[in-house]
């Protein structure tokens, strides 16, 4: 069984790239400057995916091509989760682009390449398919920060984007080469055998510290979080809202497979690490974002802190935990899309508004957007009943649980600070005194789908299992 | 007789210089890019020196793919340094400068 090619394992991926390899032939052939075939197909073909992803959800787990490819219900829960993502991030991207020189069939194209990528990472059963995902995203992801080919902002970003996440791939292949020396095996389920046999084994956990370092950077979790700021400011808004929220889902299903799995019988040896990265993100995170006036900026510093809480789900290691963190990240991206779905709607045809104080006023002339974008930064900071509490108390309630008491209550704590830069935001829109209204483009797409993301923050606050009750099914908790 | 340990003492070398390239380097990007592949060099040293001493292909396969990889990532990163040319007539790391806050 675990041998043999079986093709039925893999049918969305091959879907995927029939689909991709279509579209960029249909694209070829198409003079419409709107791009309206090429992003219908690709919704479609999202769409597509996620019909097959709900059929795949129920099936047992299953492990094929010598090992190398799994499919659970942790990969099809998260694949579902990246097709949803990025089927909104295109809705937001859409009228971004169609002003910016940047309607071009190769956005599309790269935004399904980087989606196929995601999927053999959260798939993946060896390091190998580990890092070929993981180049196959950021390949697409570096090329589609420097789309914007006329701009500074853009390109000096792509260039940090690129270096760092170079770097970051050379970590991971350092610690894999390690740990491939160490039990002579890339596949994950024999890299914890060995480990089970000899829990301590010098050159794999000197592996282990050069992967999760790597990580670490993919995630933009402090101290290695310089590059993220800066990527988040000077990409295109469109392309932060994606990069900002659906890689970070993918990132997750390596970490589970690599730390949980790989790794499951050294818990001790990284723990300890992920924790201090976590709580220095939450820290860090928290209170630089406080001194910023960009939006994006603010955004920025605000994903890493919210990185340190999703990192601090990883810390007891234990099914619940790693449940507890799976939704908080799946939350986290919805919000994050929601966040910058607004960065889009604050850019005017020929500039971007991305200061705070740009959102004079936004309350008192455009009620509607105002009340959704408090929504969206009252979720972040995590207030009841909105839904970034829910995800926030199961990752503490975990952590009281493994007895880190002191751990959560600094993560509380510097939550509070957090709420300071998320109310400022909301003072900005309703209580600073102003002339004019603020001058925005109307778009109905646009006007959709952010106020379906808003719409669904609010109901899934309203009924946080309907989401969570996934994640507990994909670590076996519940079924 | 080349034991095991040189070829790692050799790669982890590589790697350092790598690393040690690309935080100190303040003069040109294309060095950066050099940085990198030649950390993704130090590393399939040691695949294959542990393939050759484990006596299994594995490493050498995974070799084969890093270089595919890094030549893909080799053309998307010169592409991006002559749009960052384009924009600023520059490729000096300390002119990266208009993204800070």
């Amino acid at each position: 069984m675990n041998e043999s090619i079986n093709f039925s394992l893999i049918y969305s991926e091959i879907f995927l790239l029939t689909a991709i390899c279509c579209i960029m032939l249909v694209d070829l052939f198409q003079r419409d400057r709107e791009r309206k075939l090429t992003f219908t197909l690709t919704q479609l073909t999202l769409v597509t995916l996620i019909i097959l992803g709900f059929n795949q959800l129920n099936m047992p787990l299953a492990i094929g091509f010598y090992q190398h490819w799994i499919l659970d219900t942790l990969a099809t829960t998260l694949k579902i989760a990246i097709y949803i993502m990025t089927f909104i991030a295109l809705l937001y991207a859409r009228p971004f682009i169609s002003h910016r020189n940047l309607m071009r069939g190769e956005y599309y194209l790269l935004t399904l390449f980087s989606v196929l990528g995601m999927m053999i990472m959260v798939s993946s059963n060896s390091f190998l398919l580990v890092y070929l995902g993981l180049e196959l995203l950021s390949l697409s992801l570096y090329a589609l920060v420097a789309l914007q080919r006329d701009s500074k902002l853009a390109s000096e970003s792509a260039v940090k984007y690129f270096v760092m996440g170079g770097l970051a791939s050379g970590f991971i292949l350092y610690g894999v080469s390690l740990i491939y020396g160490a039990t002579g095996s890339i596949i994950i389920s024999e890299v914890s055998q060995f480990y089970s046999q000899n829990p301590s084994n010098l050159i794999s956990q000197f592996g282990m510290v050069f992967i999760v370092i790597g990580l670490a950077f993919k995630f933009g979790a402090v101290p290695f979080h310089m590059w993220l700021p800066d990527v988040y400011h000077g990409s295109p808004s469109s392309i932060t809202a994606y990069i900002s929220s659906v890689p970070k889902i993918a990132v997750f299903g390596i970490a589970v497979r690599i730390l949980m799995v790989a790794f499951g019988q050294s818990i001790g040896d990284w723990s300890g690490l992920i924790l201090i990265v976590a709580l220095l993100s939450i820290i860090v995170g928290n209170v630089v974002a406080v001194v910023q006036s960009n939006l994006k900026r603010m955004l920025g510093y605000s994903a890493i802190a919210h990185i340190g809480y999703f990192l601090l789900g990883l810390v007891p290691a234990t099914d619940a935990s790693f449940s507890a963190a799976m939704f908080y990240i799946i939350v986290y991206a919805l919000m994050t899309l929601a966040g910058f779905g607004i960065v889009i709607f604050m850019s005017v045809a020929e500039k971007d508004y991305q200061n705070v104080s740009d959102l004079r006023g936004l309350g008192r002339y455009h009620p509607w957007y105002g009340l959704m974008f408090t929504v969206v930064m009252i979720s972040m900071a995590g207030i009841p009943p909105f839904i970034g509490f829910w995800p926030k108390l199961e990752i503490f309630r975990q952590l009281v649980l493994n007895g880190y008491v002191f751990e959560a209550v600094i993560a509380i704590a510097f939550s509070v600070v957090g709420l300071f830069y998320y109310l400022k935001v909301v003072k900005e829109m309703f209580f600073s005194e102003v002339e004019e209204s603020p001058e925005i483009t109307e778009s109905r797409s646009l006007k959709v789908a952010l106020s379906f993301n808003c719409i669904l923050l609010v109901l899934i606050g309203l009924m946080p299992d309907s989401i969570y009750d996934y994640c507990l099914t994909a670590f076996n908790i519940i079924s | 007789m080349i034991e095991l340990a040189d070829y790692l003492l050799l790669s982890a070398i590589l790697f350092a210089i790598s690393v040690a390239g690309i935080i100190i380097n303040r003069k040109n990007v294309i060095t950066l890019l050099m940085c990198i592949e030649l950390m993704l060099l130090a590393v399939n040293t040691n695949f294959i020196a542990f393939s050759h001493f484990l006596g299994n292909t594995t490493g050498q396969i995974f070799v084969f793919f890093i270089l595919t990889v890094a030549a893909a990532e080799a053309a998307i990163g010169l592409a991006i340094i002559v749009v960052l040319f384009r924009n600023r007539s520059t490729i000096d790391v300390e002119q990266l400068n208009q993204l800070k806050g």
